[in-house]
């Protein structure tokens, strides 16, 4: 096998890989909607390779305040996996999971909020990746939930510093989801560059 | 008018007054702002990663890492007219954003960004007059190479100059 450059990833396999995000996105989906006992709709996912310096720009500006979990990818593939939503949608979403018992008005989290939005982070996320492991017949799973209440820039330096290892690019699988009224954020899968070569090849891709 | 010059994430560059000079949601990434207290030429680099020597690139952006970045900072500086033995600093970040991030090597990598620059600072000689750095929230910064202010906010702990 060649070496994989980010750029012929996105270039060659940018459907495959959005694939990957609307299947893993639907699965997701289909779990946060039956915890909340609501619809939930998402966006056709998208598959960017973003500069540093675009990349706080992805979702609202460096600035957003957004609740995010963040769990690291493990197993056959490597890389991270991230759940992020606007701060205000965030407490609606914890609200009703909570039925009721959150407090949707104030600004501040209390530590049940947060350990609930860690919770629902870990099951959607698992629901995500276990689809993309049932695609791909690949061993992946994922660490335990960290969760952060924080600038959107420097939620998603995270990811980005494991790149700048390698280059000057970000390549990631976001994608988007909203209810009817007040629920808003997004998934972001971020293999490792070296994963990606693993999923494609997994998926019959000749890479 | 004075304006706010706006650094992305590995980037860098250069200010003069009356202007400001920002980077929005520093995370392990760590933002240094040079000043020469003389002729008021400022900048602030935004770098990522501690050590390009680890690392090997063909086309390599300078502003990335903090040895290289700092380097390239004065560099630019003193194409303004500053003198590096008349530079101070001050800088921002380095901050742990997860309490458990899952890759050994990467394991605080703001802290081991902070050390890098302290040291790159120490080499050049140019001292460190303040700092806010670590713990575990995200920073927005700005530079006015002007008064030297270096104004900064994070969520939920509003705004302080260091």
């Amino acid at each position: 096998m060649g070496e994989l450059t980010l750029e012929k990833v996105t270039e060659t396999y940018f459907d495959v890989l959005k694939e990957i995000g609307n299947i893993g996105a639907g699965n997701a989906m289909t779990a946060l909607s039956q915890m909340l006992g609501t619809k939930v709709d998402m966006h056709v996912p998208q598959v960017e390779l973003l500069e540093f310096n675009e990349v706080g720009q992805a979702m609202g500006g460096e600035e957003q305040i957004m609740v995010g979990v963040f769990l690291g990818v493990e197993g056959d593939i490597t890389g991270s996996m991230l759940f992020l939503v606007e701060q205000k949608s965030a407490k609606h979403l914890i609200n009703k999971v909570m039925m009721g018992m959150g407090n949707p008005e104030s600004e501040e989290f209390s530590e049940m909020e947060l350990s609930a939005m860690k919770e629902i982070g870990n099951i959607i996320t698992g629901a995500y990746l276990n689809s993309l492991s049932t695609l791909t017949n690949l061993c992946i799973y994922p660490s335990p939930p960290a969760l952060t209440v924080d600038m959107a820039g420097a939620i998603l330096s995270v990811p980005a510093v494991e790149f700048g290892i390698y280059g000057d690019n970000i390549l990631m699988i976001q994608s988007q989801f909203f209810d009817e009224v007040e629920i808003d954020g997004y998934f972001i899968l971020v293999p490792d560059i070296d994963s990606y070569q693993k999923i494609l090849g997994a998926l019959g891709m000749p890479v | 008018m004075s304006e706010i010059i706006k650094v992305g994430m590995a980037d860098l560059k250069t200010c003069l007054p009356p202007n400001g000079i920002t980077t929005l949601g520093l995370g392990s990434c760590v933002g240094i702002a040079l000043r020469d207290t003389t002729n008021k030429v400022g900048g602030l680099a935004h770098i990522m990663l501690p050590d390009s020597t680890a690392v090997n690139l063909a086309q390599m952006n300078l502003a990335k890492f903090a040895d290289t970045g700092i380097d390239e900072l004065v560099k630019q500086m003193e194409a303004l007219g500053a003198v590096r033995r008349r530079m101070v600093a001050k800088i921002a970040g380095g901050a742990m954003m997860f309490a458990f991030q899952s890759k050994a090597g990467n394991i605080q990598v703001g802290e081991r960004n902070v050390e890098a620059v302290k040291q790159k600072l120490a080499e050049l000689k140019i001292p460190i007059l303040s700092e806010d750095c670590g713990l575990n929230y995200g920073r927005t910064v700005v530079f006015y190479p002007e008064t030297g202010d270096y104004v900064i906010k994070s969520v939920g702990k509003g705004e302080k100059t260091i």
